[in-house]
C-alpha cells in the first residue's frame, strides 16, 4: 500500500501539470537567441547610420551653399536641397536592412548545422516550427522595425546638426519646418518596411530559409541558382522570358505604388500609396501562402537534419 | 510500462545498415551503458531515442513517439553529446537565460550554484572556455533540469582524467536517483563499469550482449591458468583465451567459480575484457560463415 502511494507521489513530482511553457514564450526566447547570435542585424545598420551622420557633417557646408543658391531658384529646388540628405539616409538604412535580411536568411538554418549547435537547440523543448517561424520574424518584423527606429534616430540627429549649422551660417532654420516633412517620411517608412520589405518579400525570405535548411554547403547558391535555372531552361526550351519577367515584376515593383525604393523621390510619394489597395493585392496574399509552404518545408527539413 | 521500448528497430543509410533489428527495453532507474566499436550503431540508437533520426520499427520513449514529438519529449529528456555542440558565440549567462526561458523544468539557482563552484565566468563566451569547462557548463545546464531520462553520447571524449572523474562523480552524487534513468555510450569503458546497472554491446547494428551488471558479475569469470592446467581448463570451453606476460587468461561464461578456482587465480573480468572477447569471437565467426 505504502509503496503504491510513493509511486504515485513520484509520478506527481515527475509530471507536474503546469510544467509546460507557452509557445509564445518559446517564440520570444527564440527571437532573442537570434539577436544574440546575429549581432549584424543591429550592428550593421548602426554602423551605416553612424557613417551617414559623419557624411552629413562633412557635407553640411556644401548643403548650406546649395540651400542658398536654391532659395533664389524656387520652392521645389529648395525642398530638394533640404530634404535630400534625409531621404538618402533612409535609403541607405533600408538598403543595409535588405542586405542584412538576405545574409541572415541564407545563414540561419545552415550555421547551426555547420557548428553542430543544432544538437544543443534540439535538446531543448522547442519545436522545429517555432524555430523556423522565429527565424522568419527577423526579416519580416525585426529588421524593418530596427530600420525604422534607426532612421528616426539618425534623422533627428541630422536635424539637430542641421539647425546648428544653419544657425552658424546665418540661415534661419525655420526653412526646415516648412520644407522638411520627417513625420510623413516616418509613417511612409513604417508602411514601406513592414508591408513591402516584410510581407511582400516574405516568399523570397522563406525561400532562402528553405535553401538554408536544405543545402549541405553553399546555401546562397542553392537560393539563387534554381530561379536562374528556370529562366535559362525557359529561354532555351521555348525562347521566351516569362519567368524572369514575372520575377522582376513580382520582386522589382511594389504593389499599390509606383515608387520603388531606388528613386530618391520615393519618400515624397507616400501620398500616392494606397495602403488598402496594396493590402488587398492578390499577389501579396498568394505570396504569403507560398511563404507559409516554404516555411513548413523548412521546418520539416530541419527535423531530419543534423550536423554537417 | 518501461521508460523506453523499442521493437525491430532498423535504420539504413545509403550503403550501410546502422540498425539491424534492435529490440530495446529500458526500465526506470537504470543506468545503461551501450558499448560498441565505431560505426556499430550506438549513436544511431541514441538519435532514434532522442527523436533526431527516424527509424523503422516501433519505438516509444516515455510513452511518446520521439520522431514526431521531439519537442514534447525534451521536457523530460536531457542530452549531452561529445562536447562540441554548444555554439561558440553563446555566453554562459545567455545559455542559462535561454534554457530558463524555454525549459519548464529548469532550476536556474541550481545551475548557477553549480557554476559558482567552477572557474567559469558568466560573461565568458563558449569559444573562450576550455574543453573541460564546456563540459562543466553542459553538466550545469543538464543537472539543473529535473529530467526523467538523461542520454550521454561520449560525454567525456577528449577530456583529461581529472575532468572525466569529476564528470561521473557529479553525475552520480548530485544528480542520479532511482527515479531517473541514464543511458551512456563511451569508449572509456573502465570508467563507467562501477556506475552501470545494465550493459549492452552493439556490433554491426545488432545487440550482441545484454545483461544487468549483477548478472554480468555472476556469469563471467576470468582465470589465470597455470600452463599445466591448460588442458583441463580448455575442456570447460572458455569463450576466449588470451596471453599476458607468458600466462594464459581464459574467460568463462556460466561456469561454476569453485570449479574454476582450482585451475588458477579467478577474478571478474572488466567490461573491456569481455568486450574484446565478444567482438573477436564475432569477427571470427563472421570470417568463417561466408
Amino acid at each position: 500500500m505504502s509503496s503504491t502511494s510513493t509511486t504515485m507521489a513520484d509520478l506527481d513530482r515527475q509530471q507536474p501539470a503546469p510544467a509546460i511553457i507557452s509557445s509564445r514564450r518559446n517564440f520570444y526566447w527564440s527571437i532573442r537567441r537570434e539577436l544574440w547570435e546575429h549581432r549584424s542585424i543591429y550592428l550593421a545598420p548602426s554602423i551605416v547610420a553612424a557613417l551617414t551622420l559623419i557624411g552629413f557633417m562633412i557635407g553640411s557646408g556644401y548643403q548650406v551653399a546649395r540651400i542658398r543658391s536654391a532659395q533664389s531658384l524656387g520652392p521645389v529646388e529648395l525642398q530638394v536641397a533640404i530634404d535630400r540628405p534625409y531621404g538618402l539616409a533612409a535609403l541607405f538604412l533600408m538598403g543595409i536592412g535588405f542586405l542584412v535580411s538576405i545574409f541572415y536568411c541564407v545563414e540561419a538554418l545552415h550555421g547551426e548545422r555547420r557548428d553542430r549547435s543544432i544538437l544543443f537547440w534540439k535538446s531543448l523543448p522547442v519545436s522545429d516550427f517555432t524555430v523556423v517561424l522565429s527565424k522568419m520574424m527577423i526579416p519580416l518584423v525585426v529588421v524593418p522595425l530596427i530600420t525604422v527606429a534607426l532612421t528616426i534616430v539618425t534623422q533627428l540627429l541630422m536635424l539637430l546638426i542641421n539647425i546648428a549649422i544653419l544657425q552658424i551660417n546665418g540661415v534661419s532654420p525655420s526653412i526646415l519646418w516648412t520644407d522638411l516633412s520627417l513625420v510623413e517620411m516616418w509613417f511612409m517608412m513604417v508602411y514601406h518596411m513592414l508591408v513591402l520589405h516584410g510581407l511582400w518579400f516574405a516568399p523570397a525570405y522563406s525561400w532562402m530559409l528553405l535553401a538554408s535548411a536544405w543545402a549541405r554547403r553553399a546555401p546562397f547558391l542553392w537560393a539563387v541558382l534554381p530561379p536562374i535555372a528556370v529562366g535559362v531552361i525557359e529561354k532555351i526550351a521555348f525562347n521566351t522570358t516569362y519567368f524572369p519577367h514575372w520575377m522582376q515584376s513580382r520582386f522589382g515593383e511594389a504593389p499599390g505604388s509606383n515608387a520603388y525604393p531606388g528613386s530618391e523621390h520615393a519618400m515624397h510619394e507616400w501620398v500616392n500609396l494606397n495602403i488598402g489597395q496594396s493590402l488587398l493585392n492578390p499577389g501579396l496574399w498568394s505570396g504569403l501562402v507560398v511563404a507559409a509552404l516554404f516555411l513548413f518545408a523548412a521546418a520539416r527539413i530541419r527535423r531530419s537534419r543534423g550536423p554537417i | 510500462m518501461a521508460l523506453i521500448e523499442g521493437r525491430g528497430l532498423r535504420k539504413t543509410f545509403k550503403t550501410t545498415v546502422a540498425l539491424d533489428g534492435v529490440d530495446l527495453r529500458v526500465e526506470q532507474g537504470r543506468i545503461l551503458g551501450i558499448v560498441g566499436p565505431n560505426g556499430a550503431g550506438k549513436t544511431t540508437v541514441l538519435n532514434a531515442i532522442l527523436g533526431l533520426t527516424p527509424c523503422e520499427g516501433q519505438l516509444t520513449v516515455l510513452g511518446l513517439d520521439p520522431w514526431s514529438s521531439r519537442d514534447q519529449l525534451m521536457r523530460d529528456v536531457c542530452f549531452i553529446a561529445d562536447v562540441a555542440i554548444l555554439p561558440r558565440w553563446l555566453r554562459v549567462s545567455q545559455s542559462i537565460d535561454f534554457v530558463a526561458g524555454v525549459h519548464p523544468r529548469f532550476d536556474r539557482a541550481k545551475a548557477e550554484s553549480f557554476l559558482a563552484r567552477t572557474d567559469i565566468k558568466p560573461t565568458s563566451r563558449v569559444r573562450d572556455l576550455s574543453k573541460g569547462m564546456v563540459t562543466q557548463l553542459q553538466l550545469a545546464l543538464v543537472m539543473a533540469i529535473d529530467a526523467r531520462l538523461l542520454v550521454l553520447d561520449e560525454p567525456t571524449l577528449g577530456l583529461d582524467i581529472l575532468f572525466r572523474q569529476q564528470f561521473y562523480d557529479s553525475l552520480l552524487n548530485d544528480y542520479f536517483d532511482r527515479s531517473r534513468t541514464i543511458i551512456v555510450t563511451t569508449h572509456q569503458v573502465e570508467e563507467i563499469q562501477h556506475v552501470l546497472t545494465d550493459l549492452m554491446f552493439i556490433n554491426r547494428g545488432r545487440i550482441v550482449l545484454e545483461s544487468s551488471m549483477e548478472e554480468f558479475e555472476s556469469r563471467y569469470t576470468e582465470v589465470q591458468v597455470l600452463s599445466e592446467q591448460l588442458t583441463p581448463a580448455r575442456a570447460l570451453k572458455p569463450i576466449f583465451e588470451r596471453q599476458t606476460l607468458g600466462r594464459s587468461i581464459l574467460l568463462f561464461d556460466g561456469v561454476d567459480r569453485e570449479q574454476l578456482a582450482a585451475l588458477g587465480d579467478i577474478r571478474t573480468p572488466s567490461i573491456a575484457d569481455l568486450f574484446v572477447a565478444v567482438m573477436t569471437n564475432q569477427s571470427r565467426t563472421q570470417g568463417v560463415t561466408p
